[in-house]
Parts: C-alpha cells; structure tokens; sequence
C-alpha cells in the first residue's frame, strides 16, 4: 500500500467533507460521534467546554491544539476514563454519558494512550489474546474448565497472529512486551486495540516518541485503518503527519473547539493561528489602548491617595 | 550439643502445622499480590473472621461444626466485600491502608472486653474442635517415618491442610493458565489498558480478593483447630507480614512458591532458633546470649538471611530473573 495512493475510501472521506462549512461544530452528512454541550470543569479551571462536534463515520479525523488546550482530557471524557460535569454524546446513535470506560470499549469505541500502555510482564502473545471480546475462559468458573474455552482460544491466536504479522511484531511473539522498543509498544498497542474489533479507534499521539523510520510504518497502519471501514480519530501535534494522513482537522484551544477544516487549509486559518501563537502577538499597541492604561493606572494611584487620608 | 534433636524438630517444622497455616495464608497473598497486584495488608483478618466464625459458632452457642465452617466462610466474604467496594475503585495503595487497618480493628473487637462473652476476650475461645477430631479417621498412636513421626490428632489435621494445600495449588495452576488468569495479570500491570479492552477491572480485582481471602480463611480454620483454641493475638499485623515474606521468598506470581516459602521460612526460625538455644545450654555462645534473648536473635538472623536474598536473587526462588529485569527499564 502506498502512502500517496488516493483509494477509494480515502475518495469517499473526502467527498463527504466536501463543501462542508470550516465553522466549528458543522454538521456531517453521516457522524458516528455527535457531542453536545460537554464540559469538564477542575476547581475554577474549565479544561473542556465542546458545544458541539461531530465525527464522520469512515474518515480520519485529527485533534489539534496548543499545549493545554484539553485534548487529552476530551479524549479521556469520551472514553468513559473522565466523567463530564455536563453535556452528552452518543456514538453509533448511544448516549455515552456516564458509562463506564470499559463498557464504551464494549460498544465499538477503543482508544489507546498517550503513555503506550504495554504490559509489561505478559508475552506479545498474550497482550493481544486480551484483546478480544466475550471470551468463555474470562468467566471465573469456566475458566477452571480449560475444555470450554480452549477452541476459542485457538480462534483467538489465529487472529492476533494474523495481526502481529501485519503489525511486524511475528518474530517477537513469545518476548515480553516490556522488552519492545518504544516504537514497537506503540505497533502492539494499535494492534491490541484492533483484538476489540472496534469501529471507532482512538489514538491519544500516536506518534510520540517513535523513531523516524517507523513512522512511515505506523502511518500506513492508521490509513489501512480507514480501508478497512473503520473511524480514526487521533490527537497528535506533528503537522507533517497531521497533513498526510487526515481527511478532517478539528482544532481545540483552551477547551473550545475553535475551528474545522481540511487539513491543507486549516494551519492558514486566522483562528488557528490566533490560537498557537496568541491573538495581536504581533500587533503593536494603539495610541487609544495605551492612553486608556495610562488612565486606569492613575485613577489606582488616585484612589489609593484618597484611602490613605 | 545435640545435633540429632535440632533435626528431627527442624524437619518436623518443614511439614508442620505452621507452615501448612502459612502456606494457605501466602496463597491467598500470591493470588492477591502476586497476580492481580492488590496490596492486601489484611490478611490475618481473613484468617481471623474464619477462625472466629467458626470457634463462636461452635463454642459460644453451641451449634453444629459444619455450620461453624459455613459461618466462616460467610464471613470472610462479607469482609472482602466490606473492604473491596469502597477501595478497589481508588488507587491500589488505599487497600493496603484500609486492610492494615481493618485487620487491626478485627483483632481489636475480638479481644475487646465488651463482647468477652462472644469472643471470649484475650483468652479467645476453645473446646470447639471436638466434631472435627471425632471425624479423625487415624487410630490412636503415632505416625510416621522413624523419629519424624506425629501424633494421631496432628497427623489428621496436617492430612486435611495439605490436601487443602494441593487442592489451592491446583486452583491457581488451573485459573492462571485460563483467560481469567491472563485479565488479573494484566491488571497488575497496568489497569487503565485492560479498562480500555473492555473488562470489568472492578469486578476482576473483587475476584481476587474474595478468592485469596477465602484460600486463607481455610488456613484460619486450621489455625484454630490444630492448636484446638483461638486467641486474637494470632491474627495481629506481623501475620501478614509473614505470609506477605513467604511470598516474596519463594517468588511472586508462582504456583508452588507461597508453599515452598512457608516450609523454607518456618525451617530457617525453627533450626536457628534450636541451634541457638542448644548452643546456648552447651556454653558456646558468649554471655550476651541468653535463653531469654535468643528468640529475638532467631528473627534478626533469618532477617539477615531474606536481605541477603533479595540483594542476590530478587525474583525469590522460583522467579524469573527476566521479569526483575523488565522493572528496571
């Protein structure tokens, strides 16, 4: 699969953007995720406060933004791993509110983390079995009965076999997955994630810490992703990668979304670059404002005079 | 000095009620900590609330032996659950302060004057293992091979304990290999990626937690039969701090580690022990060792000797030297 090759699934993710509004919270023809009016606030600081946003089924969506802008946070609220002071989303047409973290993975939605969260003492192998879903062997009682679950077993490592060969992870099967490198955790992260079988994957950076020659790899991972009719929506803060692989950018800052756009256009948006590099960080003061300060620093100064006597 | 008597005592101990009681306690640990990684402080609590359950039922109000076990049993569930639900959603080191705390207080309304009329006060309870000597199927006599032998009624209850014993061990070989196994190793490792798999990290760690309770509450059973009396002392906060070293000594997260430990930990105090007081009486150790004071000795030397361990082999007897690795990356 070549990285510049324009598919027909890419084709049809862009066809559905087409012409859509760069307003922040535009409606897609056909979104998996809507979220309404979420917010979460810690203490005085409101880190999230999303109107609306929603998410177009069979796309690749990134999530941009500043330091602190709250994206992780929102991932972490839409995942069941926070709880929303107020608001609701559904995914697939289900309210999510208040449902626990594993229960939303349950329903077709899996993330992964910003930290690659391996484990660190079971085999590659056995980091993938976990994966899967209704497994019979997961039961306390039947599990003391290897017969009722051994078939499913097989099934099951047939599948992640398959995986770890395409994910280039065969050859370290049998190896602790503490000992990978950090770009391999990230690989067997995705390809455990993909055991859930899941319809909307997301990746909280993806890319952070990988080494160069394994981006390319992990890139065409996540494009393969949307051949095969899943929805991708990833945080991450490397534009070049941003630029590649997305069919839809949707920008954060200081909890808000503030913009939407395709990704070629959305860097020379004024908002956007407001947001990165602040609002008249190059515009110098007018001869009003400065007069205006001037004022209010007397009128203190005044004030203080006044209390004194 | 005599050798022959430090022996024959030394091998009785590794066999002995002690460590078939220690045993079951370390399984239920491994099973806790080993495993799913639950920090569970309060293990003589479960052992406690078992033992009690059963000693009460029998000696305070007179009911049947077999109701006794099942009022233990019920109540070393009820504790699991007492402590479980409101910690095991929070981090794992709120367990740890809540069970050492619990255990304290378990121990504490056991001796308590106020309910000396249930409990029995310090002195505990007794006169409530006859049903389960009646059922001994050991004639008279002593058992054995030569001078390692026992008599009937320690021959009955150490057949029963390690029965018990290869039975627990077979329960954890069986569910470690199974999927459920595979859920509560991950969770030790990191509980937020197995949330995101979809599994019940709550219920999972519930499991656990009744599941290595109720394997030491069988210990508790024991405990209490084989010295045919209860005291609230047995059960305090050093109990578990010997399983938890059992545990540790034989190493985490193995199937026959928590028994071998216990044999091993109850060899080193009771041969070292012996061999000091012998040495003692024969005049070859220098004033400052008494009789008195050996028995404080015993424990620094085979705390000297688990140091030692654990600098020059960290993963105990039966772990995996690649696993300690993993930790230091």
């Amino acid at each position: 699969m070549h990285a510049d090759s324009t598919t027909t699934k890419k084709a049809a993710a862009l066809a559905a953007f087409a012409g859509l509004d760069r307003e922040p919270g535009v409606a897609k023809p056909d979104p998996i995720l809507v979220v309404d009016n979420v917010v979460r606030r810690f203490g005085g600081l409101t880190a999230v406060d999303v109107a609306h946003l929603e998410i177009q089924r069979g796309s690749i969506t990134a999530l941009i933004g500043p330091n602190g802008a709250g994206k992780t946070t929102f991932f972490n609220q839409l995942t069941g791993f926070d709880s929303a002071d107020e608001g609701s989303w559904t995914f697939n047409g289900r309210q999510l509110k208040g449902v626990p973290a594993h229960r939303v993975a349950r329903t077709g939605m899996v993330r992964t983390f910003q930290l690659t969260k391996a484990l660190s003492k079971l085999t590659v192998m056995e980091n993938m079995r976990l994966g899967a879903q209704n497994q019979r062997g997961e039961n306390f009682f039947r599990a003391l009965v290897p017969g009722s679950w051994r078939r499913q077993e097989d099934e099951i490592t047939e599948r992640a076999e398959e995986l770890l060969e395409r994910f280039k992870l065969d050859a370290k099967r049998d190896d602790f997955a503490g000992s990978l490198s950090g770009g391999q955790r990230k690989l067997l992260e995705m390809a455990r994630a993909l055991m859930v079988g899941p319809e909307l994957v997301m990746l909280d950076e993806p890319m952070a810490g990988v080494n160069p020659a394994l981006t390319q790899s992990l890139l065409s991972h996540v494009k393969d992703l949307r051949e095969e009719g899943m929805t991708v929506l990833f945080v991450e803060h490397d534009m070049d990668m941003v630029r590649d692989i997305s069919d839809w950018v949707v920008v954060m800052a200081q909890g808000a979304v503030i913009a939407e756009g395709p990704p070629d256009t959305i860097m020379s948006d004024q908002r956007v670059v407001d947001a990165y590099l602040g609002a008249h960080h190059d515009a110098p003061m007018s001869a009003e404002e400065f007069e205006e300060q001037l004022q209010e620093a007397e009128a203190e100064l005044e004030a203080e005079i006044e209390e004194k006597a | 000095m005599d050798w022959n008597a430090i022996l024959i005592t030394t091998v009785k101990a590794s066999i002995g009620l002690e460590t078939v009681v220690y045993a079951l306690a370390a399984i239920g640990v491994n099973i806790q900590f080993g495993y799913a990684g639950l920090l569970n402080f309060g293990q003589a609590a479960f052992l406690g609330v078992a033992a009690y359950g059963m000693a009460v039922t029998v000696a305070t109000f007179h009911l049947p032996f077999w109701l006794g076990i099942a009022i233990g049993l019920a109540a070393t569930i009820v504790l699991a659950f007492l402590l479980g639900i409101p910690t095991l959603r929070l981090r794992a080191d709120y367990l740890a302060i809540v069970t050492i705390a619990a255990a304290e207080i378990v121990r504490l309304v056991f001796r308590s004057v106020k309910f000396s009329s249930v409990f029995g006060g310090s002195d505990g309870r007794q006169n409530f293992s006859g049903d389960f000597f009646a059922m001994n199927p050991y004639a008279p006599g002593t058992y054995g091979i030569g001078p390692i032998s026992f008599n009937e009624r320690v021959t009955w209850i150490l057949t029963v304990g390690w029965v018990l014993i290869a039975i627990c061990c077979g329960l954890v070989y069986l569910l470690m290999k199974s999927p459920w196994g595979r859920v509560l190793k991950a969770i030790r490792e990191d509980e937020d990626a197995v949330r995101s798999l979809g599994k019940n990290v709550f219920s999972y760690k519930m499991q656990a937690l009744v599941l290595g309770g109720l394997v030491g509450c069988l210990g508790g059973f024991l405990f209490a039969l084989g010295q045919a009396s209860v005291q609230p002392d047995l059960f305090s906060t050093e109990f578990t701090f010997y399983a938890y070293t059992i545990v540790i000594l034989g190493g985490a997260a193995r199937v026959f580690s928590p028994v071998v430990g216990a044999a091993i930990f109850w060899v080193l105090l009771v041969f070292v022990g012996n061999t000091l007081s012998e040495a003692v009486s024969a005049g070859l150790l220098p004033s400052l060792f008494t009789v008195n004071n050996i028995g404080a000795v015993r424990f620094m030397l085979v705390g000297l000797g688990l140091m030692l361990l654990l600098i020059f082999r960290p993963q105990g007897i039966f772990g995996d030297k690649r696993e300690i690795a993993l930790d230091a990356r």
